[in-house]
């Protein structure tokens, strides 16, 4: 009888088990380090319930290095933004869309290894004698990071259906009013796409800074992965890492409520697909 | 005559934007060929010479550190696509809890990598002091690390392409006399092999270019990967070999990218012509 039942079970296989190790996985490597971010920014030398990691988060200076480091990602990305939107729409535009290997070539240093890259860029700067310090760093930050906000701009706007910005000319639009009535508002998702995927990550990038800055344009990477360098310091360094999950959440969810607006189902995909 | 300007306004902006993704690396690559130790300085170029590419194979740590990249790459990428491609097709057939799997395995897309640095360094010490299995961070630790990190890329790359094919074909397989596991195998499985290698690949240069999670799981046992040893010889003497390394990296990666696309272009035209 067993025998007979465990063999049935066998025929009882679905696929939908191959998922199963990956939840496993998921489990052990992503859900408890985030528990232990969270036992840790909670916990004090003895292991009670202590808030004082949170206490030496918000000082001054910590506040400060926050705020720096929200505007050198606001920065990055504004500047990211302004150089890949142009690119993109006129590499997706009549004579340049033919030419992919074109648009290839915008994001091939990507895939060079970005210490590396930021090395040769230091010697050019380092050439033309500009000092390491802000500016660099934002020069840096822009180099490393255009490809990723390039990228997703340009998908969108290869997508998007042209015979919307001809219906728009036909009816009278002019080029600028077509581009900020039918262009820019279609091509939002990508913009906001890319926007996610250069300001959140500046706030890691202490390596760019490491290499291009001076002491005055430490991010909060860095500081984190300083604190952890240290064994006295890693309750703060938790709590500081839990600060930055709340706001890694808040841009996640800021970004879900724009894309949705600019997510116009019928006018995007014309209705065929739906 | 003011679409022709309009055209020409148009490659100089794009060229100009070339010019500065590539002036850098080409800055490197040219003096990849001079002993100089510092670019810039007033010596100028000095002679022509291959004797920093010997140097190059000369420096230990450096050898070491390129390997250990390449074996961390290679092996967390042949991981994650072996997970990543058998996870996609159990949650293709998955009904319920679908989107929680998404939704958590995106966590590590989506978060702050200092943060998910911190999750791993903390969780290698909740292995080693409150499980008390003995783990020394070093190859494997990274190795297991970025499997993690870049499996949901693979994921990601598969996923949409099980969402194009045929629902029905895994169960005329099953219809035809084929065993669950054979119909998945043989039926559904080889059709995933283009989306399976762009997930090896793109998990593989995610690992690469790896910085801020390898630096705080790397451990004090002087395992270094390119980014960590570069990184942390900047501040001493930084040898002036890594130029050479470069130039070999910038033209493998062009290698690569010309020959897939040469291939990719002749499987459209065969497919045109088929």
């Amino acid at each position: 009888m067993k025998i007979k039942k465990l063999l049935k079970r066998g025929n009882d296989f679905r696929p939908t088990f191959f998922a199963f190790p990956y939840v496993l996985i998921c489990i052990i490597f992503v859900v408890l380090p985030l528990v232990l971010v969270l036992v840790y920014a909670f916990m004090d030398d003895g292991g009670g319930f202590t808030l004082t990691n949170f206490v030496e988060v918000f000082t001054k200076d910590n506040l400060l290095l926050l705020l720096k480091t929200l505007g050198i990602a606001a920065l990055t990305t504004v500047l990211c933004l302004l150089i890949a939107y142009p690119t993109a729409l006129i590499l997706a535009s009549k004579p340049f869309n033919r030419y992919v290997i074109l648009a290839l070539m915008f994001i091939i240093p990507m895939w060079m290894n970005f210490v590396l890259r930021i090395i040769a860029l230091r010697s050019l700067l380092y050439m033309i004698g500009v000092d390491y310090g802000f500016a660099a760093t934002i020069i840096g930050m822009v180099y490393d990071f255009l490809p990723f906000m390039l990228l997703p701009i340009y998908n969108v706007l290869m997508e998007m259906d042209k015979s919307y910005m001809e219906a728009a000319t036909d009816l009278g639009a002019n080029s600028f009013l077509t581009f900020f009535k039918v262009t820019l508002p279609l091509s939002l998702k990508g913009i906001i796409s890319g926007i996610t995927m250069v300001f959140m990550p500046v706030f890691s990038a202490y390596a760019i800074t490491g290499m291009l800055g001076d002491t005055n344009t430490t991010i909060i990477g860095g500081k984190i992965n300083g604190l952890f360098e240290m064994t006295s310091t890693w309750g703060v360094g938790s709590a500081m890492s839990f600060v930055l999950l709340i706001l890694v959440f808040l841009t996640m969810l800021l970004g879900n409520v724009f894309s949705g607006k600019g997510d116009n189902k019928p006018l995007a995909k014309g209705g065929a697909n739906e | 005559m003011n679409k022709k300007l309009s055209l020409i306004l148009r490659w100089a902006f794009l060229i100009i934007v070339l010019v500065a993704i590539y002036l850098p690396i080409a800055l490197i690559v040219v003096y990849s060929f001079s002993a100089e130790k510092n670019i810039g300085s007033e010596n100028g170029f000095g002679e022509f010479t291959f004797s920093l590419y010997s140097q190059l194979f000369q420096n230990s740590q450096l050898m070491e550190a390129t390997l250990n990249t390449l074996i961390i790459g290679v092996v967390s990428a042949l991981l994650a696509t072996f997970i990543g491609t058998f996870t996609a097709v159990g949650l293709y057939y998955m009904r319920k809890g679908k989107k929680t799997v998404n939704f958590i395995s995106q966590i590590t897309v989506v978060n702050a990598e200092i943060v998910t640095a911190v999750g791993f360094f903390l969780l290698s010490i909740f292995i080693r002091d409150v499980l008390s299995i003995p783990l020394n961070k070093g190859i494997g630790w990274l190795i297991v690390a970025h499997t993690v990190l870049t499996t949901p890329y693979v994921i990601l790359s598969v996923g949409p392409r099980l969402n194009q094919l045929n629902p029905n074909l895994y169960e005329a397989g099953l219809d035809l006399g084929a065993g669950p596991m054979r119909s998945l195998f043989t039926v559904v499985m080889p059709q995933l092999i283009s989306s399976m290698i762009s997930g090896f690949a793109l998990a593989f240069t995610l690992s690469l270019d790896d910085f801020v999670v390898t630096n705080l799981n790397k451990g004090t046992g002087g395992v270094n990967t390119i980014s960590t040893f570069v990184y942390a010889n900047l501040k001493r003497n930084l040898d002036p070999s890594i130029r050479a390394l470069s130039t070999i990296i910038f033209v493998i990666v062009l290698a690569v990218l010309i020959v897939f696309n040469i291939v990719k272009n002749k499987k459209q035209k065969a497919a045109q012509v088929g």
